[in-house]
């Protein structure tokens, strides 16, 4: 093996895996929208050649699937087209829904490993919790999301805090799952040591417990950020909500705006990937800030 | 130091006994043992596996409770003992905490035993110069060999003031060339710092070496067969391996360790 390259290890891997999925995506474009232009050219009376049909299931307002450059489009005009305080802005709409991701992530991490701390401390918690931290997952989200928003609703909760709670219901359970085998992760010789000492239950956590279990933390906080994205989507969807990523899905489902959706789409990846990559990056300082080897 | 207790004795067991209850049944570890260690003494432990030894170290330690007999630490019971941070111990493994660098494992007693910053960083000097370490504190342990990875653990075991240093196998996981040179530095120490030693292992060479009382046990069920008084000088030089003297009690350790059936019994 040669010296790693950026050129060689990274980028051309990455990109040849990605233009093979647009060549494929522009193939099942003349594919799914060719039947409405045979149609139209019917309709007219005539016949349409394939070279004249080809650019047309390019172009079309409505398609069964957009091609790439027209979701580009679409997703360039609503980003840097628009004012980002203007409902048309996909950014906006992004942000409406980032931050009930976020209000609902950082409150699922804190219970997560709230959680996580009880069962850890506590047999009774241990038995007794969590199989229903397991049972709430086995819950479709799809079916309790709407029970939530209206529940809440009823008591005069309404706006991002129903979606935020959604979230927290997903992103929740990885960061107790996680958590729970971090912080038993010690081994025994390391619990003993702290036993000799005649450490606190308390210095024993933080001296041990917590910092033993951070590597487990921040994998689990990367599934979770990327789930509570998923659950603040959903959570605007049974509302009919006026603005973010969901409401925009929604949208463009009832009006047959396949080009906004697909932009929608690629937003909320786009973020997802955001909030991934931030979390993998406070992993790997808060891993190099406890000595782990380069 | 001042409150040494009348017969100078640090531990001392009486009918000692433990049995482990297993879904196999209850499994006798230890069993009638009486022992007596004396304050600055260096004791080794020798035996097969399964004939207690590390048990009754950990027994002294309070990480296991006795089922019957009687044992007291420095004149009180292990529990008492602990609490009052009366001994350190050093596991088979280095046991470091990875993610704190060298310094840092050794403040981590200091740190629960609420010693001051100023203190700790005198302490944290002194020890890492006893184990000849100096230099190696901003270190992370993986860092370092595996041997400075277990002086840095008796470095840590030795920072606060604790008279008694309870050993468990400490070199076990070392070649052989390292371990002669452990043992050296181990005996240095000793002479240094008037610490009373328990020290496990299970090479007669290095219990001789080390110690100045060599307690050999035997399994199925745990019991002491030979308590040996070694008649070496304190000063040991690597070469007193080779004299008649060294020989001789190597011979009745060996003697004793066969005594206890402990070979033949083996499956």
């Amino acid at each position: 093996m040669g010296e790693a390259s950026f050129f060689r290890d990274r980028l051309l891997p990455i990109s040849t895996v990605l233009l093979a999925l647009v060549a494929l995506w522009y193939v099942f474009v003349v594919v799914l929208n060719a039947p409405f232009e045979r149609d139209q050219a019917a309709r007219a009376g005539g016949t349409i050649g394939f070279l004249e049909l080809l650019p047309k299931t390019m172009a079309q307002e409505r398609p069964v699937l957009p091609a790439p450059h027209q979701v580009f489009a679409e997703l360039w005009d609503t980003t840097v087209n628009k004012a980002v305080t203007s409902r048309r802005s996909l950014v906006y709409h992004a942000w409406i829904t980032l931050s009930a991701t976020l209000v609902g992530f950082a409150m699922g991490a804190l219970l997560g490993i709230l959680l996580a701390i009880a069962i850890v401390h506590n047999r009774a918690m241990d038995r007794s919790l969590m199989p229903w931290v397991i049972a709430s997952q086995t819950i479709p989200i799809l079916a309790i999301a709407p029970m939530i928003i209206v529940v809440l609703n009823a008591i005069g909760i309404s706006g991002l805090m129903p979606k935020a709670l959604i979230s927290t219901y997903l992103s929740f359970f990885p960061i107790v799952v996680g958590m729970v085998k971090g912080l038993r992760s010690p081994e025994q010789i390391q619990l003993d040591l702290m036993h000799t000492y005649n450490a606190s239950p308390a210095q024993t956590f933080w001296k041990l417990r917590w910092p033993a279990s951070m590597p487990y933390l921040f994998t689990s906080l990367k599934v979770a950020v990327a789930i509570s994205l998923v659950g603040a989507i959903v959570g605007e969807l049974p509302t009919g909500a006026a603005a973010g990523l969901g409401a925009r899905l929604l949208a463009g489902s009832y009006y047959g705006q396949t080009v906004q959706i697909w932009a929608a789409l690629f937003m909320a990846a786009a973020v997802a990937a955001l909030l991934v990559i931030v979390v993998g990056f406070a992993h790997g300082l808060v891993l190099k800030r406890m000595g782990a080897r380069a | 130091m001042s409150h040494a207790t009348p017969s100078s004795t640090v531990v001392s067991a009486k009918d000692l006994g433990l049995t482990f209850q297993t879904a196999d049944g209850p499994v006798t570890a230890l069993t009638g043992v009486d022992l007596a260690v004396r304050k600055g003494d260096f004791v080794s432990f020798i035996g097969p596996s399964g004939c207690g030894k590390t048990t009754f170290l950990r027994v002294i330690a309070d990480l296991e409770k006795p089922t019957s007999g009687k044992i007291t630490v420095n004149g009180m019971t292990p529990e008492e003992a602990r609490n009052r941070r009366a001994y350190g111990y050093v596991f088979q493994a280095a046991a470091l905490y990875p993610w704190r660098t060298i310094e840092k494992n050794i403040a981590l007693p200091l740190e629960i035993m609420g010693y001051s910053k100023a203190d700790q960083q005198a302490r944290i000097e002194r020890t890492l110069d006893l184990v000849n370490l100096s230099g190696f504190g901003k270190k992370y342990p993986w860092q370092l060999s595996g041997g400075m990875q277990q002086r840095a653990s008796i470095a840590r075991a030795l920072a606060f003031d604790a008279d008694l240093l309870l050993m468990d196998e400490p070199f076990g996981a070392l070649d052989e060339i390292v371990r002669d040179h452990l043992n050296e530095q181990l005996l240095k120490l000793w002479a240094r710092t008037n610490k009373t030693i328990c020290f496990v292992t299970h090479s007669i060479p290095e219990a001789v070496y080390l110690s100045t009382k060599i307690v050999v046990m035997s399994p199925r069920p745990g019991r002491v067969t030979d308590v040996i008084e070694s008649p070496l000088p304190k000063e040991r030089p690597l070469g007193i391996r080779e004299t008649p003297e060294f020989l001789e009690i190597a011979h009745r350790v060996r003697e004793g360790l066969r005594a206890g059936h402990s070979y033949e019994e083996h499956v």
